[in-house]
């Protein structure tokens, strides 16, 4: 980097004129390069992503069933329809359950963890987190590299009744009552223990995305705030969750998405919506629409109002940091 | 450096003194990370045992260890269940995919990020949607376009696919980071004589290597464990990936799953991630730490 400098700089005097003709030259070397990088990476873009996307939008509103090519436009029928059906709009309560409770449960405990780690070691010395900080974030991780459907499956066998260790371990420690209990059978356990695997496949990604945000915070900050005399209690809640505030906002948007989809986590666990369909979620129905039933138009329509709650919820995320004095106030002050 | 030197000052002066809060916070610490370490770790030590056992002392016991420790169970698992096939298969197409969406998503984020021109934002935001948009909307119609371009139940079909949907976030994050490089080193290239191709592939690219790191670990991560696109678009059993693979090998005997041969397919689909996981995690974050908390 430096030989790069001293060598231009004798040259300093005559500058501008090639520097100025440079450009000019680059000027043409520069659209087909352009046109070489963008236009590849969207043209793949476009055909594979953006493409089916619109081609969904006019296929929710037909009651096409996907084996021939004959459909018939129908309006909004289709949706007019899903809010009338029983079992979406039960699906579509989970979901927005899900969305609330999953998001909030991870961030909070990766948020602890983060700050564990990084600052809230000895009051004393540099900032740091404390000691034997590596090992947790290193296992915490560890369940985000492991495909969900396999996080599904091991889960499954944790919690199955009889041959399951999550009940073999309780039983042990003297709590009989849990013997043979079926935790994603009763009603009232079905969505807890879906939701709490859910969190713990994703506690240890939000710890290391946390981390590197708590990372690019100046040490100089946390040690003023030090010789101000602020706890870690304090510092956590004037300083850090401030500056991560952006962080966060993405956190909840992702988690969010995530929640609302959650099928591969329901297929692994309650194939069939859970008891009392207390576990489905709409993108199992959809599925069972469009691969089971063949209404493909109908499925489509579900996959508009699963991608309308998306961006509502997108928006709710943006709205509540904006009114509770993120984005771009903070800035402006 | 005055920084430095009152932070030594600092280390010095209370170097023996650690307050009695400093303790019990650090305890509590403790204490609630291992819980929470266990909470992460024990399901998958049950796992690696219980892939030793036989599925009769599976169904049996679920705390006991097995009568003899025995490698029958990935043999059967790696052999008979297909897991071989299934694990090459994803081999290839997620090495083919991650090298394809790094190269191009680096490509596609730099422009973006340093050129200025008509539409840029309009592409940004077009980008953005794809994250947002549930691929279970495109699921359907991206069926129908792959059969069309007879691409269907093939690995080069899947390929593509894994690229398009991984090239969004990869984009989003690269964009951020190019943003982040600093002009001087560029212009000083162009002003030696160097090329846009070269200003970028000599240059910007290797000063993004950090950034394209991280994106990548995520991206492998990201591909080797898709499920939906897989089972929608790759329905040939001899091209199955791992996810798919393992779904259906546990689905498909009904109440006569080889539960033994089961954990073991997890066992063997679960440790190459590790390793590559415990391999990058320190450069990543060597490279996060490096220029940011001194």
């Amino acid at each position: 980097m430096t030989s790069t400098t001293t060598s231009v700089t004798p040259a300093a005097g005559g500058r501008p004129r090639p520097a100025a003709r440079q450009r000019r030259m680059a000027g043409r070397g520069r659209l087909s390069f352009m046109a070489v990088f963008l236009g590849l990476p969207l043209a793949i873009y476009l055909i594979f992503v953006i493409y089916p996307f619109g081609q969904a939008l006019y296929y929710s509103m037909t009651d096409w069933s996907g084996f021939t090519p004959e459909h018939n436009f129908v309006g909004l029928d289709n949706f007019t329809k899903l809010f009338h059906d029983d079992i979406f709009m039960r699906a579509l309560g989970n979901n927005v359950e899900l969305a609330i409770v999953v998001p909030l449960v991870t961030i909070v405990l990766a948020l602890v963890i983060a700050m564990a780690v990084t600052v809230n070691g000895p009051t004393r010395g540099s900032i740091r987190g404390i000691s034997g900080s590596g090992f947790y974030r290193v296992v915490s991780f560890f369940p985000y590299t492991v495909p969900a459907i396999v996080i599904g499956l091991i889960w499954a066998q944790v919690y199955d009744p009889s041959a399951g260790i999550l009940n073999a371990f309780l039983t042990k420690i003297g709590l009989s009552g849990f013997e043979n209990f079926a935790w994603l059978g009763e009603i009232r356990t079905a969505m807890p223990a879906s939701m709490f695997v859910i969190i713990w496949s994703f506690v240890g990604f939000y710890t290391v995305l946390f981390v590197a945000a708590i990372k690019g915070i100046p040490a100089e900050i946390y040690e003023a705030a030090r010789m101000d005399g602020a706890g870690r209690f304090r510092t956590a809640i004037r300083i850090t969750l401030p500056l991560l505030r952006d962080t966060v906002q993405t956190a909840y948007i992702y988690l969010g998405i995530l929640a609302l989809d959650a099928f591969v986590y329901m297929q692994a666990l309650n194939p069939n919506g859970g008891p009392n369909n207390t576990t489905l979620t709409m993108s199992q129905d959809l599925f069972n629409t469009a691969f089971r039933k063949g209404q493909f138009g109908y499925a489509t329509a579900m996959g508009v109002v699963l991608a309308v709650v998306t961006l509502l919820l997108a928006a709710v995320v943006f709205a509540v940091n904006r009114l509770t004095g993120g984005g771009e106030r903070r800035l402006r002050r | 450096m005055t920084a430095v030197a009152t932070d030594e000052r600092i280390v010095t002066g209370n170097r023996s003194i650690r307050t009695g809060g400093d303790k019990a916070v650090e305890a509590t610490s403790h204490a609630l990370l291992a819980v929470w370490t266990i909470i992460v770790i024990v399901p998958f030590l049950w796992v690696v045992l219980s892939s030793f056992k036989t599925t009769k002392e599976i169904l049996a016991s679920p705390l006991s260890l097995p009568a003899h420790w025995s490698f029958d169970n990935y043999a059967h698992a790696w052999t008979d269940a297909g897991i071989r096939q299934f694990f090459l298969n994803t081999v290839i197409v997620v090495g083919v995919a991650l090298v394809l969406v790094m190269l191009l998503g680096a490509m596609c984020a730099y422009v973006l990020a340093r050129f200025k021109f008509r539409g840029a934002r309009a592409i940004y935001y077009l980008m953005l949607a794809g994250l947002t948009f549930p691929i279970f909307l495109a699921i359907v119609p991206l069926f129908f376009i792959l059969k069309n371009i007879g691409l269907i139940n093939t690995l080069p079909g899947l390929i593509m696919v894994y690229v398009a949907f991984a090239l969004p976030f990869t984009v989003f994050f690269l964009y951020a980071f190019f943003r982040s490089l600093p002009d001087d080193v560029y212009e000083a290239a162009l002003i030696d004589g160097a090329g846009e191709w070269r200003a970028f592939f000599r240059i910007m690219l290797p000063m993004a290597r950090p950034g394209i790191a991280a994106v990548a670990i995520f991206n492998f991560l990201g591909l080797w464990n898709q499920f939906l696109l897989p089972v929608a678009l790759n329905t040939d059993q001899d091209r199955y990936v791992l996810t798919q693979g393992m779904a259906s090998f546990a689905s498909q005997a009904g109440y006569a799953v080889d539960f033994g041969a089961l954990f073991a397919a997890v066992v063997i689909t679960v440790v190459p991630v590790l390793i590559v996981y415990v391999i990058f995690q320190r450069r990543l974050e060597g490279s996060v730490s490096r220029g940011t908390f001194r």
